[in-house]
């Protein structure tokens, strides 16, 4: 190249990079004067994580039972305590079943353990029988309070073997335990999946409403008209809404760590780069959206059905993917959060598992790379 | 009196034939439900049918094989590898392949045959711990089975005390069953209090609502002339929904219709009456949306839909007291599940009759003070 | 180089609509503009001119023809174009929560202009355009006429090679449009730029070098502003109204004329022009054709012969004696927060008047409507309006007025016969009665036919009658219109004004507020406000008498206009200028 023709390559480059620099600061300036986009990016994330951290949980406590014990007796009574002193347990003492059953449908109690009046002699015999009632509607809060149920049964057993009377409850016992989490606490795993949340919502949902709107005010009909180019316009949004993701993050890693006290076992700069990946992917949803639509009505509507439902639904973070149908299941391999959720709850919890990191993070950078590619062939400097 | 109502039905009138002719409208108010309800159906599940294991046999005896027959058997494990060290373990879990492991000792069999008691283990992945808890309790399932078979089968003595379990009204099992009659209060929702916010809020930005106020219509008449469509279309809305529980999942509705439809209307007086104070206070559908949006978060989070109500915190669980969602998914499942009838459902119904007649004062209140 | 900026050759542009309609935008567009030139493309609303803008700009692709700008072929190279043109779109392309000094910052930044150009720029645009002391305000708190200003400064940072314009005066007060167009021609004549702008003010036109006459979709005449109004020459005449009449009845008896190809009233006359010699009136006086003469002559050959709109008749004109006051407005004041946007203004109209508010955006006109319609609370004074206060007097006194909004209002999703429907039922009318007002206004403004067409489909003259249809349905004493005729087609404003005269003759009193200062002729009374404040009432010759009178021509409204406004502002204490004021 000739000295001239390299200095013109390099003057064009300088005149890029004012033109992106200009779009970013109007940008930046917008946003922080746009009560709005500062509600969708600041507060409503500082709300779920509010949500999420005190609100949410899993775990279950002071579950409510009733244990009717038909017939006292020493042994029975001893059984009836151990539910009494459980820290799982409120328990309240009934004589008659049917008195529990109606506090059951009343939803007074969550469950009912019934004590027939014949266990005392059947115990001798060896054939007692200790029945545990649930309301199944709810299957999994029913699943849960069962365990803690056969857990304080299990226990009980325990007790009488140390002190030599032993009872069987069965030759095999279970001893589990919960890996990288073993406090059982449900905010391990639903504070990553608030990040995922916060991310879509500042990098899809937020980014679409915000290109519509320029589209409808008619401000990009002026832009068109100069010598800016197309992937100028789009770093002039991606900039500033990756900066805003940023801090998002931030403020949900700073939550975790010191207000929910979730571990973070993995590399916190890995944790930054697939948050960054992750970040990319659901800006670039969010303008093929905005592109394609060009209306904040409808672009809301989609970028809530394409982004953020399948977030909460089918990425993985509450419901496990593998008990899904197959057709949706096969569904969930599109989703972008599926794999993030995946990267965030092992680097959380985990650690740095390069199996599972690699993988992950290679899929969300193919994602990035033929989105944005999408983005830009989808966007034009053409009105209609 | 009869003029304001007559002017009232010609409002209402209006309202439906202005959204139900618009093709977005339309679309927005039959296709996102309706997909919503079949990906939350069978999504939203916590139920486990595919669950990944391994397995470190250090017995390798009939015993052994014998228990773990029985995991293979149930329908929800899959094993997907034979461990040979506790290295491998670790790779297993680490790198998700297997949710579970289970490994049993050396002396497995030997202390069985002799009558002792003896344990297995069960390492669960807790990055997801209610997951993780769920496929342990299968487990504790699987070797109580095990245990009694065991015991018949080798003439030991017998077990004094066996726990039996019974579950009402779901005898499968089937978290399906509690989380889609839940949808009929929770979608209804979402559109209604979206739709109904953005009513006003579209007239301002088109201008017809100066046209409106220029006529004889007083403000109060205005708003019940926007509350009425909306509730229609969101009781078309729960019809839907209750349409795709009866007919697609096939789940038995065991109460009667009139309750729901009673429990319904009030709901929906109350979710009205939130988006009508919204939809005076936005002055833009993107405002609109927005203040909406922030409103159903908390409302949709803390309703009991995802996580029980009893688990949050004590201070968190009097907020939900006004949380008119909480009431609507209670009264769904009880009705729809349980067959409950208005008597056992009154203390669900008459808060939500107190939120409807606060919001929709309150709301009445902004429209008549807010209308410039 | 002489070669023009702009060629046009056979362009062809349709569109679709939601409703899968097609729309011829364009039909075969032949012109060119010239270098050094002001170009316009003059036309209603509707005739093509913002399409064929954005086409030379490259922001759409024609369906077919050839289109070439600064030589480039716009299809093959439009960033080409792009980088070396300047443009303000209808919508001013500004950013509302951006200053005026960032927004200008911006388009340098992206025109990349810097440093040293910058430096001799900016003064040069801030002086053109006076904005000097507004450069932190928000360029959504401008006035429409600063935004315009702010537009143009934005589309020139790079002394650009053509300047193209759409509807750059569009909605701007009288003053504020004199303003734009001396900056403009000057631009023209002192710095050689080639301008190429669309226009729907036709004598506007006048002022150009080039005018093309757009009428939907095809090119009805080009050239030299002259050659259309020689189309009049000849038969263009000034006549008196007898004694006793005012000019807009003689005007309205002229239009239902169908040997007369345009009247309207001009400065207590009416300025005719003739088809047929046989058209005469006592003592008309031939007069220099104009710009505007000559269109409505293309016109009436292209749209036939229809006579203007029949006149209305009113079933049940409203009782009451001719010169009871209607509308009674004293000592009114309206604040927001520290801001005086009514500051004690006092007028009255009586029974049957047109009553015209007339003045710059900012002014107070549009809250002074709203209070008086009951759609805003009064800070002060009082108003009545037959007699009531309609914040307060509720539902029945609201019966009483009908109010056609300045955008359009009514339900777009909905048919004209449901948005008739419903206004209807909305005043009380039922069962026979309702039918029977609905099918008066279909007939009465010709909807008939397109009775079942959503009314957001309407052509746009056709949304005017509708909403006026519906504003009449309930046989209202008072009609409240703001700014009811913008931009529309010259054809569908003499039919509007013919209709409100023929109301007026039967006894409504009718409230117009316009920035057409043609359209005050109309009028019995006028209030000129500015500020908030009115600056002069009285009938138009009154008004007319406080211009500053050059010697050729007689004053104009405008010219009154403008005098009184700009004296008014001289006396005024620089820290009260709410020139650029009022969002």
């Amino acid at each position: 190249m000739t000295l001239a023709a390299e200095k013109t390559k390099h003057n064009a480059l300088i005149a890029k990079a004012r033109r992106v620099g200009a779009l970013v600061k109007k940008e930046f300036r917008q946003m922080v004067r746009d009560p709005s986009s500062i509600a969708m990016g600041v507060v409503l994330p500082v709300i779920l994580i509010l949500l999420f951290g005190y609100g949410l949980s899993l775990d279950v406590k002071n579950v409510k039972v009733a244990v009717v014990l038909e017939a006292p007796s020493p042994d029975v009574t001893e059984l009836a305590s151990g539910f009494q002193l459980s820290p799982y347990f409120a328990a309240q003492f009934l004589t008659s079943m049917p008195q529990a059953q109606e506090l059951l449908l009343d939803r007074g109690v969550d469950g009912i353990v019934l004590v027939r009046s014949d266990v005392a002699r059947n115990m001798k015999l060896g054939d007692a029988q200790v029945q545990i009632v649930v309301n199944g509607t709810d299957a999994n809060h029913a699943r849960i309070v069962q365990g803690y149920a056969q857990g304080a049964i299990g226990q009980w057993a325990a007790r009488r073997a140390a002190e030599g009377r032993a009872v069987n409850v069965g030759p095999v016992t279970v001893l589990d335990r919960i890996w990288f989490n073993n406090a059982n606490d449900s905010h391990y795993f639903l504070v990553p999946g608030l990040i995922v949340l916060v991310m879509t919502l500042i990098g899809a949902f937020l980014t679409s409403m915000v290109m519509a709107r320029e589209w409808e005010r008619g401000t990009l009909e002026a832009l068109f008209v100069t010598p800016v180019r197309v992937d100028e316009i789009l770093l002039g949004k991606i900039i500033p809404y990756f900066a805003q993701g940023m801090v998002g993050l931030v403020l949900c890693l700073f939550a975790a760590k010191y207000l929910f006290h979730v571990p973070i076992r993995g590399s916190v700069w890995l944790l930054a780069i697939t948050s960054m990946l992750y970040l990319l992917v659901a800006l670039s949803i969010g303008l093929v959206i905005s592109s394609l639509t060009k209306s904040q009505f409808v672009a809301s509507q989609i970028t809530l059905l394409a982004t953020f439902l399948p977030a909460m639904m089918l990425s993985g973070f509450l419901f496990d993917l593998r008990s899904m149908p197959t057709a949706v299941r096969l569904l969930t391999y599109a989703m972008p959060a599926r794999y993030y959720v995946a990267l965030l709850q092992t680097l959380f919890l985990a650690g740095d598992v390069w199996g599972v990191v690699l993988p992950n993070a290679a899929v969300l950078t193919g994602m990035a790379i033929s989105l944005l590619l999408l983005t830009r062939l989808v966007t034009q400097k053409k009105l209609a | 009196m009869f003029e304001a109502i007559l002017r009232i039905i010609a409002l209402t009138r209006k309202e439906l034939l202005a959204v139900l002719k618009d093709p977005r409208a339309r679309f927005s108010l039959l296709i996102p439900p309706i997909l919503q309800c079949l990906i939350f159906g069978y999504a939203a599940s916590y139920d486990l049918n595919d669950v990944p294991y391994a397995v470190l046999d250090q017995n390798q005896s009939a015993a052994s094989h014998e228990l773990l027959a029985g995991v293979d058997g149930s329908g929800v494990f899959h094993r997907v590898a034979n461990l040979d060290s506790i290295e491998d373990l670790k790779t297993y879990i680490d790198e998700k392949r297997a949710l579970l492991v289970i490994q049993i000792g050396q002396d497995f069999e030997r202390r069985l045959r002799s009558g002792q008691p003896v344990d297995i283990q069960v390492i669960a992945d807790g990055r997801n711990s209610n997951t993780a808890g769920t496929a342990i309790g299968y487990i504790g399932a699987i070797v109580s089975a095990f245990n009694a078979d065991w015991r018949s089968s080798h003439g030991q003595p017998g077990l004094t005390v066996q726990i039996i379990n019974r579950a009402w009204y779901n005898p499968n099992q089937e978290t399906r069953w509690a989380m889609i009659p839940s949808l009929i209060g929770t979608l209804t929702m979402m559109q209604t209090l979206l739709l109904t916010a953005m009513s006003v809020a579209r007239e301002r930005e088109q201008g017809t609502f100066d046209q409106l106020l220029v006529t004889p219509f007083r403000p109060v008449e205005i708003m019940a002339g926007k509350a009425l469509p909306c509730m229609l279309i969101g009781a078309a809305q729960a019809t839907n929904v209750l349409l795709v529980a009866q007919l697609w999942f096939r789940i038995p509705f065991a109460g009667s219709l009139v309750t729901l439809y009673a429990g319904l209307i009030l709901f929906l007086l109350a979710a009205v009456g939130i988006g009508l104070f919204i939809s005076s206070i936005a002055s833009t559908m993107q405002q609109a949306t927005l203040y909406g949006f922030v409103a159903m978060m908390p409302f949709l989070l803390l309703s009991g839909l995802t996580t029980p109500i009893s688990s949050m915190p004590k201070s968190v669980q009097y907020f939900t007291l006004i949380n008119p969602l909480r009431y609507a998914i209670e009264i769904a499942q009880r009705v729809y599940l349980e067959g409950a009838g208005m008597g056992r459902l009154m203390p669900d119904l008459w808060p939500m009759a107190i939120i409807a007649t606060v919001t929709l004062s309150a709301a009445s209140w902004m429209f008549r003070h807010r209308l410039e | 180089m002489n070669t023009p900026v702009l060629v046009v050759r056979d362009i062809h542009k349709t569109f679709r609509r939601d409703t899968g309609e097609i729309v011829q935008a364009l039909d075969g567009v032949s012109f060119q503009a010239d270098r050094r030139t002001l170009t316009a493309l003059v036309g209603p609303d509707g005739a093509g001119k913002t399409t064929l803008i954005r086409l030379a700009c490259g922001l759409m692709t024609a369906d077919k023809g050839e289109l070439k700008v600064l030589d480039t072929d716009i299809n093959l190279e439009p960033q080409q174009v792009q980088s070396r043109i300047g443009y303000m779109p209808q919508r001013f392309g500004l950013y509302e929560d951006l200053s005026v000094q960032e927004n200008l910052d911006l388009y340098a930044d992206l025109h990349g202009v810097t440093g040293e150009e910058r430096k001799t720029r900016y003064p040069q645009l801030m002086e053109m355009t006076a904005l000097e002391h507004f450069k932190d305000r928000l360029a959504g708190r401008l006035s429409g006429g600063m935004k315009q200003k702010l537009g143009l400064a934005c589309a020139l940072v790079r002394a650009p090679e053509l300047l193209v314009l759409d509807e750059p005066t569009v909605g701007v007060d009288p003053l504020s449009r004199r303003e734009l167009w001396e900056i403009i021609l000057k631009l023209v004549h002192e710095q050689g730029l080639s301008v190429l702008l669309s226009t729907s003010y036709l004598d506007e036109a006048e002022r150009c070098g080039h005018v093309v006459v757009l009428h939907n979709g095809k090119v009805l005449a080009q050239g030299r502003p002259e050659e259309v109004s020689k189309l009049a020459m000849g038969r263009t005449f000034l006549a008196d109204p007898p004694a006793g009449q005012k000019a807009r009845s003689l005007q309205a008896r002229l239009l239902d004329d169908p040997n007369v190809t345009d009247a309207v009233p001009e400065g207590g006359q009416v300025r005719l022009v003739r088809k047929d010699e046989a058209v005469t009136v006592p003592g008309m006086v031939p007069t220099q054709a104009r710009f505007e003469d000559g269109f409505m002559v293309l016109l009436r050959r292209t749209v036939g012969d229809r006579p203007v709109g029949g006149s209305m008749k009113v079933d049940h004109p409203p009782a009451g004696h001719g010169d009871e006051v209607v509308v009674e407005v004293h000592d009114l004041l309206r604040m927001f927060g520290k801001f005086t946007a009514v500051d004690h203004v006092n007028f009255d109209v009586r029974r049957g008047e047109i009553f015209g508010l007339l003045g710059p955006n900012g002014a107070g006109k549009t809250t002074t409507f709203r209070m008086l319609c009951g759609l805003l609370t009064v800070t002060g004074g009082t108003l009545k309006v037959a007699g009531a206060d309609l914040r307060r007097a509720g539902a029945s006194a609201r019966q009483r007025i009908g109010y056609v909004a300045q955008k359009f209002s009514l339900y777009g999703q909905l048919s004209v016969a449901e948005n008739l429907g419903f206004f209807a039922s909305a005043y009380g009318l039922r069962g026979g009665r309702k039918r029977q007002r609905i099918e008066w206004a279909l007939q009465q403004f010709e909807l008939k036919s397109l009775a079942r067409l959503p009314s957001g489909q309407l052509p746009g003259g056709f949304k005017q009658r509708l909403a006026m249809a519906t504003s009449l349905l309930h046989e209202p004493e008072t009609l409240f219109l703001d700014e009811p005729t913008s931009g529309a087609d010259p054809l569908a404003r003499r039919e509007f004004w013919r209709r409100i005269t023929a109301l007026a003759e039967q006894g409504v009193t009718v409230i117009i507020s316009t920035h057409f200062m043609e359209e005050a002729e109309y009028c019995d009374r006028v209030a000129i406000m500015d500020a908030g404040r009115v600056l002069a009432q009285g009938t138009p010759a009154e008004i007319r008498q406080r211009a500053k009178s050059e010697p050729r021509r007689q004053a104009t409204m405008e010219d009154a206009f403008i005098a009184i406004v700009e004296e008014s502002r001289r006396s005024t204490p620089a820290d009260k200028a709410r020139a650029g004021g009022a969002a």
